[in-house]
């Protein structure tokens, strides 16, 4: 039986965590997100919450890594693993 | 009508994402034959070269800035989409375009070469670092490549002797024809970044093979480098090592460098009659260049470093871990390179302020660079410290240290508190972005750090030759004519132009506690903050120069000022506007004189009243 995904945004993801993208809120900066690779369908992986408060987040998503603030990461939906 | 019967060199634009080895394929094709200047109107670096293939064919190249996509978000971006789409003016429309790709990371890359691909041009794709993706055990197969994107695939190694062959086999195969002008950049907007993205997972699938992957030893690096507690410790470290090599290597060479201006100032000295033209060469022109070109170590090692920690991928992993510190203050974590660079000279640190993207943080960068310590600063207070600073023990501390780190730590303070008040009053839309890549660690390569350095170095001594020397003449005459009259009772300089200003300055400086001497030497230091030392010496009319000059001038300053002058003194070197080579530095930076005159004037304000609280807090105390 499989339940039905739970959507969560990037930023809640704990290190170590993966997921797929699933949507990408608008805003002035999701184009540019997505030109990075946060495409829907694509794999992440939260690699390192800085500290303290958690920012920025050190994200891996296809075969690079970005560092985001928290706010940017909080437009992108995702399904965790 | 053909490229070759028009006689023409074809140009070659270079384009590809950051971090995909473009800039040292383009070192590999052009070596040293290179011309970097800025393009017109902005301040971002247009490097060109020329290189001939073995089939004996000339061409020239454009490295284009880095770029993610051709929907500019950064001015570097919106450069590399105007020369791409034949929008700049000054700028003629490449013949070919070379899309760069690093091989281990297609997913990301070949979104940019399918944008491109829709202008229509004329193109090909340089698999670069082939030979990683190789180790890795990811698998590409080049000719299915080559058919699913419809253009020439060509495998490069840019950082291995000959790993551009097949690209200048490539270049020399590609047909020759008119300049074709390239479809309406519309014509990428009009496809979605999803679309794009779902056709590169589709030429990927059949195209290459990563099952065998073994994966990113970056990874493993990065779990201590990123370590809460392990990165800030080592980062600190490297920090350390950083500005110990600045002080402590460049020594001997800025002795050489002083040593050999001297040494042909005394040359000229013997062998030229006294006048007005041996004291423009001598004092004016050697004594103001020399004492400009005296950090040119400091700047070569400290860019060796920032140079060699870039390559290795280091740098952006410093700015993700300064990057909540330093945005407390409204600033980015790419800030912590340029004002690192300031505690030698705030001339590299300014222009270091390049790679910041945002234009809002990389002004507050440039306006506070100047803020940091400069070693311009430190024979100035050695000499003041040395002369009322009393050499003893204060608990587990040296006095006369404590109060230059109290100096040092004034500089870093007001340079904070400045950029929080920028950032109130500036406003900017709040939240500012980071977008900052890590790339995978990879060991620098030494003909790129060679590159490198050649272009700080041929910018600086460009500077000094230029700007810098003309300023130093104009101080020459100001403080040389008109010479003193019959019968004078003071220094030659204090009847000058230079003099003139001075006493005439003492009026707004006299509330700080500075008399008419400091007053005049503080004109000449406006070359160079250190040559106020040597104007204090012609102001109390010593004829030695360089250590002696300090030790003489020493016991006959702490005679004739206070200690609330001198700690008064103190105060305003830590903020005044003072050397001219960086107002004109920033004006070429940021485009315009506005802003030079806004950091002259709020430094300026700055240091009048710290200088001011300083004097009247001292005089209270009975430092009178």
């Amino acid at each position: 039986m499989t339940l039905a995904p739970t959507l969560i945004t990037l930023d809640a993801l704990l290190a170590g965590q993966g997921g797929t993208v699933v949507h990408l809120a608008p805003s002035e900066v999701s184009r540019r997100l997505m030109e990075l690779g946060f495409v829907p369908g694509e794999r992440i992986r939260m690699l390192r919450r800085g500290m303290p408060g958690g920012d920025p987040l050190a994200i891996r998503v296809g075969e690079s890594t970005f560092a985001l603030r928290r706010f940017e990461a909080a437009l992108v939906s995702i399904t965790p693993d | 009508m053909t490229v070759e019967t028009l006689g023409r060199t074809p140009l070659i634009a270079l384009l590809g994402n950051p971090n995909c080895g473009k800039t040292a394929l383009f070192n590999r094709l052009t070596g040293a034959r290179q011309k970097v200047a800025n393009y017109a109107g902005v301040t971002i670096e247009r490097k060109e070269g020329s290189f001939t293939s073995p089939a004996g064919r000339a061409y020239r190249v454009l490295d284009l800035p880095g770029a993610y996509s051709l929907s500019a978000t950064t001015p570097d971006e919106a450069i590399t989409r105007d020369v791409v789409a034949g929008l700049r003016a000054d700028e003629q429309a490449p013949d070919a375009i070379v899309c760069v790709v690093n091989a281990t990371n297609l997913r990301l890359n070949l979104r940019l070469v399918l944008e491109i691909k829709r202008l229509g041009l004329p193109m090909m794709l340089a698999l670069n670092m082939v030979d990683v993706a190789k180790k890795r055990g990811i698998v590409i197969d080049a000719a299915a490549l080559e058919k699913e994107l419809g253009m020439p695939v060509v495998e490069t190694v840019a950082v291995q002797s000959g790993g551009e062959k097949a690209l200048l086999d490539a270049l020399d195969r590609m047909p020759r024809h008119d300049v074709v002008k390239a479809l309406p950049l519309s014509s990428i907007e009009a496809v979605s970044v999803e679309e794009t993205q779902r056709e590169v997972r589709r030429i990927l699938t059949l195209t290459t093979n990563s099952s065998k992957d073994t994966g990113n030893f970056s990874d493993r690096i990065d779990q201590v480098v990123l370590h809460p507690l392990a990165g800030p410790l080592l980062l600190a470290a490297i920090m350390f090592l950083v500005f110990q090599a600045v002080f402590s290597w460049a020594a001997v060479p800025m002795e050489m460098i002083t040593g050999g201006v001297d040494a042909v100032g005394a040359f000229l000295g013997r062998h030229m009659a006294d006048g007005p033209l041996r004291s423009l060469l001598v004092e004016g022109i050697l004594g103001g260049v020399g004492s400009v070109l005296v950090f040119l170590p400091q700047i070569l090692i400290l860019f060796f470093f920032i140079l060699f920690l870039e390559d290795c991928g280091y740098l952006p992993r410093a700015a993700f871990l300064l990057d909540r510190l330093m945005g407390g203050v409204g600033l980015s974590g790419r800030a912590f390179i340029p004002l690192l660079s300031s505690f030698a000279c705030a001339i590299p640190g300014i222009m270091a302020a390049r790679t910041i993207q945002n234009p809002r943080d990389r002004l507050v960068t440039i306006m506070i660079a100047p803020l940091m310590t400069c070693s311009a600063r430190l024979p100035v207070y050695a000499l003041i410290i040395a002369a009322f600073i009393p050499d003893r023990d204060v608990g587990m501390f040296n006095l006369q240290g404590l109060v230059l780190f109290i100096l040092y730590f004034a500089g870093v303070g007001g340079a904070m508190a400045v950029a929080w008040i920028l950032k109130r009053t500036m406003g900017g839309n709040g939240k500012q972005p980071l977008m900052l890549e890590l790339p995978s660690y990879h060991w620098p390569h030494l003909q790129n750090l060679a590159i490198g350095l050649w272009e700080r170095a041929k910018i600086f001594i460009t500077r000094v030759g230029t700007t810098i020397l003309a300023l130093m003449v104009l101080l020459w005459v100001l403080s040389t004519f008109p010479g003193a009259p019959e019968g004078a009772t003071h220094p030659p300089i204090y009847y000058s132009f230079a003099g003139m200003l001075g006493r005439a300055l003492e009026v707004i400086f006299a509330p700080i506690g500075f008399g008419w001497q400091i007053c005049i030497a503080l004109v000449p230091g406006m070359a160079a903050r250190e040559v106020a030392v040597g104007a204090l010496g012609t102001v109390y009319a010593l004829s030695q120069t360089g250590d002696e000059l300090a030790t003489s001038l020493t016991p006959l300053i702490a005679q004739s000022w206070s200690l609330a002058t001198a700690l008064s003194l103190l105060a305003w070197y830590v903020f005044a506007p003072q050397c001219l080579s960086t107002l004109s530095v920033v004006k070429r930076e940021t485009n315009s004189l506005r802003y030079a005159l806004y950091m002259a004037g709020y430094m300026f304000a700055l240091a009048y009243v710290a200088s001011f609280i300083t004097y009247r807090i001292a005089l209270s105390m009975g430092g009178g």
